[in-house]
Order: structure tokens, then C-alpha cells, then sequence
């Protein structure tokens, strides 16, 4: 589907923001346009004069853009917030996303609807991989822990590789405890007895 | 049995109320547990309030009018049974605009119908010399700041839609934009103007009281349906406020509350800002009623104040609606909870300024809550 309304996104954040454009580029949308520089919001919405407005939550100029509302006699073509307050469950997806769109002139909301969709699951999409990264990255910190806990009883025991981490592991299932705890309580043991 | 209330809130000192009531234990024993959540915009505070993610939050007092008149995107009817504070705001401008005032003043004293008379020279000079449009900031369109800037500006003579641009900025922005020579001066909350002066970017020209003595700023807002089936928890939540405003408002207090409130999770600014916003010592003069927290009576909503505001609405174009709405702009600081919890608790207490029309502008006529047509032609 080609599309030529025209978008604007005004996402300071530069990752965040080649994300939803390239989102919105491959779901058709031609004219999609990036407001990264906030400081002059209100000239470049005039300047650029689109047809949608998509802002991150994050972004604390979003108080500026509500400043359309009130400036009718400025702004050539009404303006409204894309996500109607009837529609519970749609404000919600657009929040847990961190996502909102207001829609310049008295554009079809359905026309409009595959644009704030496809910045959700855009959002969501990253959203998910953030997390990945953060659990590979604890992953990798509760090794570099057990590796530790385990050098520390293998020399405060006489104990090889093997018999140190079993150690750590019937303790843990004893306690009922991750295996990660254990070992940083091992560690934290260590260091105070040092 | 401990109930869970989310709360959203913008960083700011007007927030203190609801920030000690979590962190000082007074939400706990009421048997209530506080989910604070910091926000960036006013716009993300009346969205997640009216989805339901927030059950109460910190808000612009005008903004739980115009959201129940439904005046903005995304409006939802609210109530705001309890003010957090009064006043607390101030009017800033940078160096050269002050030095541009001063000689327009040439001596006289800097009152706020004079300064607002040299504003007014200054404002129509540029624009007949074709100079850059003087340009003022404040936070929300539907804010004390917008209607005090405007207020005290018209009372020059100033046309404030032709003679000048206001623009809408983060308070976070608004000591950066003086700096950056992007606007001449702003209305915010604290800490912003301290901020400003302290850095040498900007003097304190007007505190907010010197332009309405006393000007309801933040209410702890509700979605009229919420308030409705949680009253038990409301009016917990709202003792436990009234105990955090009055152990916050007491200068031996002072310290602690600044040391938790300047957390990067709470307001993040300097201990001793806040606490001159709380002490209201900061700067020049010092100013009692620089901003007031809602301890004992002042945290009674009051009609005549949800009136004031709903006139500057009118004022200001941006109700259109007709027939006007003003009862139901009254009602959404109704006191009937306030009475009903608090009774006669504070009859001894310290009882509000009380200017003879509740409000104490520096011009225009006295106010009356059932006359605002008459109010606004004589204006």
C-alpha cells in the first residue's frame, strides 16, 4: 500500500526515531519526515504542515504540541488527538507502547490507524529486544558471580571446578534459591571475611 | 489491609504534598501504599489518568477543569477534592528585558501595573521597529502560569494574541530558552525561576502572588468515576496529604524534606532550591505566601477559585462552548468531601489570606463567582 499523507515524527531520541521511520516507511508511507530538534517544534509543524503528528511519550516537548489545540487561528487545519477516550483499549496499547499521534484536518481515522499500528508494534518490537539485551546481559553477570563463587570455595576447600559448583548447586536446591544468589552470597561472604 | 494507589506526578515543589505522604509514612498509616510515577508532560499525566494507569495524579489546577469541560484531547470528567498548593509560581525575564524594564520605569517602582505599562511600550516599540517579537513561555495552555502572564500583561494594555508569542515549553526548557535568547521571559513553578536567578540568566520580576494573592496551582485530581468507587480510599488518601502538607510546611522539617524531595526519582533539583521555594526565601524578598502547601484549610477546594480560573478560559477564547459552563466548572473543586472528612478539624488553625473576593488580583474589578460576564466586560 502506498500512502502520501504526510508524517511527521518528533522523537528526540535518534534510535527510537529511525526505528518508527523505517517502520512507516516500509509499511508504504512515503512522506515521512523527522522533527528530531524540538526547540522550534511549533515552526516546523507550521512549516512542514502534515497530515499526522507522531510523538514519543519520553518526549517533555509534547506539552508544546498540545499548544495546536489552542491556536486555531494559527494553525490552518484542525487538529485532534488520534486515539479517541471511547476507545479504552486503544489508549492503552498507544501508552504501553510509549506512543501518541495526533491527526492534522479532519483526516478518516481509518486511514490513519495502520500508521499508529504500525508504530506500537514498531515500539513493542524494540521494547522486547531491549529486554532480550538486558536479560543476555544479567545472564552474563550471574556467570562472572558463579565463576567467582566457585574459585573462592575451590580454594577456600581444596576443591576442584566441578565439586565447587556442585557445592553451589545443592545448596541452591536446599534453599531453594537460584544458583546466581548463592554465589553472590559466597561472594559477599568472602569480601566481608577478607 | 493496605490498598494500592498509583499517583503520577510531574517534578516539581507543588508536588510536595503527595511526595512526603508517600515518603514520609504518612500514606502507610492510613493503610494506603503510594506508586509514584514521574511524568515529562502534563498531556502523559491526563492520558494515563483517564486510561486508568494513574487512579489519582498531581495536576494543573485549570487542567482538571478544562478535561471535565472537555476542552482538550483525550478529556475525561474529573474531580480534584483536595488542593496540594496555592500559588507557588513566579514570572522571570532575562537581563536585557529587565534593563529594557527598568528604563521604562525610569524609577518608579517596579508594581506590577508598572511593569506591565513598560512591557506594553517595550512589546509595541519592537514591533514597530520590526525587532525581534518579544516572546514569553509558560508550561500548559489550560495553567496558572498562562493566565497569570496573560493577566498581568493585559492589565498594561497589551493585547497578548497580537502584541507578543507565548509559547508552551517544559519547565525543564525554560531556563535553557532564556539562555538560548529563544524567549524574553516565562511564568513557571519552582524550582525554575530559582534556578534562573541563581545561574544569572534571568531576575525574578513578579511572584505569582503579587499578581493574584491567592491562586489555586495543583489539586490531587481523580477520574470522577474512580472517586466515586474508591471514596474510602480518596479520603484516606486525602488525610494522609493533609499530614504530609503540614509536616512539610514546618521549618523544622524542612531539611528532611528536601534531602528525600531532591532525589533523582522525586523533583531532582538542589536541596537548597527547594527549600526555598518551601520557605519561600529565595531571592530579593522574601515572600511568605510564595507557595503554599496544603496544610489544614488550604487544602479545601474552593468554587470561587474553579470559577476565577473557568473566567480566563472564557477570557482567553479557549471556551467556545455555549451555554456557559460554569456551574460545572464549580463543581469539579466542590468541598463537600473536604467538609465531610476534615469537619471542623481546622476551626483553630491557620485559615487562608482570604482576600475580600478570594483571589486578590492587582487589577480589574472584585470577583464574583455567579457574575463572570460582568466580571470579564469590566475587566
Amino acid at each position: 500500500m502506498e500512502s502520501s499523507l504526510q508524517i511527521a515524527v518528533v522523537e528526540e531520541n535518534p534510535l527510537r526515531a529511525e526505528i518508527l521511520m523505517t517502520g512507516l516507511r516500509e509499511a508504504g508511507h512515503r512522506n515521512v519526515l523527522h522533527i528530531g530538534q524540538t526547540k522550534r517544534l511549533l515552526q516546523a509543524i507550521y512549516d512542514t504542515d502534515p497530515d499526522v503528528v507522531v510523538i514519543g511519550l519520553e518526549s517533555p516537548s509534547r506539552d508544546t504540541l498540545e499548544q495546536l489545540f489552542q491556536m486555531s487561528r494559527v494553525v490552518k487545519r484542525p487538529i485532534a488527538m488520534f486515539v479517541d477516550k471511547s476507545d479504552r483499549a486503544a489508549i492503552s496499547a498507544a501508552i504501553d507502547a510509549g506512543v501518541s499521534a495526533y491527526v492534522v484536518g479532519g483526516l478518516q481515522k481509518e486511514r490513519v490507524q495502520s500508521i499508529l499500528d504500525v508504530c506500537i508494534s514498531r515500539f513493542n518490537a524494540m521494547a522486547r529486544m531491549q529486554d532480550e539485551l538486558e536479560r543476555a546481559k544479567t545472564a552474563l553477570e550471574e556467570r562472572k558471580v558463579i565463576d567467582r563463587a566457585k574459585g573462592i570455595l575451590m580454594r577456600a576447600k581444596g576443591l576442584d571446578e566441578e565439586e565447587a559448583y556442585h557445592l553451589l548447586r545443592k545448596t541452591a536446591m536446599n534453599e531453594k534459591k537460584k544458583i546466581a544468589e548463592i554465589a553472590q552470597s559466597v561472594v559477599m561472604a568472602a569480601e566481608l571475611l577478607r | 489491609m493496605t490498598d494500592k494507589v498509583t499517583a503520577g506526578f510531574i517534578p516539581l515543589v507543588d508536588a510536595a504534598a503527595l511526595l512526603v505522604a508517600t515518603d514520609f509514612g504518612f500514606a502507610e498509616e492510613e493503610g494506603l501504599e503510594i506508586e509514584l510515577i514521574r511524568e515529562v508532560s502534563w498531556a502523559n499525566v491526563r492520558e494515563k489518568l483517564s486510561a486508568g494507569i494513574f487512579d489519582i495524579a498531581h495536576l494543573l489546577a485549570p487542567m482538571a477543569i478544562a478535561s471535565s469541560l472537555d476542552l482538550m484531547p483525550g478529556s475525561v470528567p474529573l474531580t480534584a477534592p483536595y488542593v496540594l498548593a496555592t500559588n507557588g509560581n513566579a514570572i522571570t525575564v532575562s537581563p536585557t528585558l529587565l534593563r529594557e524594564i527598568k528604563a521604562e520605569l525610569a524609577g518608579e517602582e517596579p508594581r506590577p501595573l508598572a511593569t506591565a505599562k513598560a512591557l506594553a511600550r517595550i512589546a509595541i516599540r519592537r514591533k514597530r521597529e520590526g525587532g525581534s517579537v518579544l516572546t514569553f513561555g509558560s508550561t500548559f495552555p489550560f495553567s496558572c502560569h498562562t493566565y497569570q502572564l496573560r493577566f498581568w500583561m493585559a492589565a498594561g494594555g497589551l493585547d497578548t494574541d497580537a502584541d507578543l508569542r507565548l509559547v508552551v515549553l517544559p519547565p525543564r526548557y525554560m531556563v535553557e530558552s532564556l539562555k538560548a535568547g529563544e524567549v524574553d521571559g516565562f511564568c513557571v513553578g519552582a524550582p525554575w525561576n530559582f534556578v534562573a536567578a541563581e545561574q544569572g540568566l534571568g531576575h525574578t520580576l513578579h511572584y505569582g502572588c503579587e499578581i493574584v494573592q491567592q491562586l489555586t496551582e495543583k489539586v490531587l485530581a481523580a477520574r470522577c468515576d474512580w472517586a466515586q468507587r474508591h471514596e474510602n480510599v480518596l479520603i484516606r488518601l486525602m488525610r494522609a496529604v493533609s499530614a504530609a502538607a503540614a509536616f512539610a510546611s514546618r521549618p523544622e522539617n524542612w531539611d528532611a524534606c528536601c534531602e528525600r524531595l531532591s532525589a533523582p526519582d522525586r523533583i531532582k533539583a538542589g536541596r537548597e532550591q527547594i527549600k526555598g521555594a518551601l520557605s519561600g526565601s529565595f531571592g530579593i524578598q522574601a515572600e511568605k505566601n510564595f507557595l503554599i502547601l496544603g496544610a489544614g484549610l488550604w487544602g479545601r477546594p474552593d468554587e470561587t477559585q474553579a470559577a476565577w480560573l473557568y473566567s480566563q478560559m472564557v477570557r482567553w477564547g479557549q471556551v467556545c462552548s455555549q451555554p456557559s459552563p460554569n456551574e460545572a466548572a464549580q463543581s469539579v473543586f466542590s468541598p463537600i468531601l473536604f467538609d465531610r472528612v476534615f469537619g471542623h478539624a481546622f476551626d483553630t488553625g491557620e485559615t487562608p489570606l482570604m482576600p475580600s473576593d478570594g483571589l486578590g488580583a492587582f487589577a480589574g474589578p472584585l470577583f464574583k463567582k455567579e457574575r463572570i460576564a460582568e466580571y470579564l466586560a469590566a475587566t
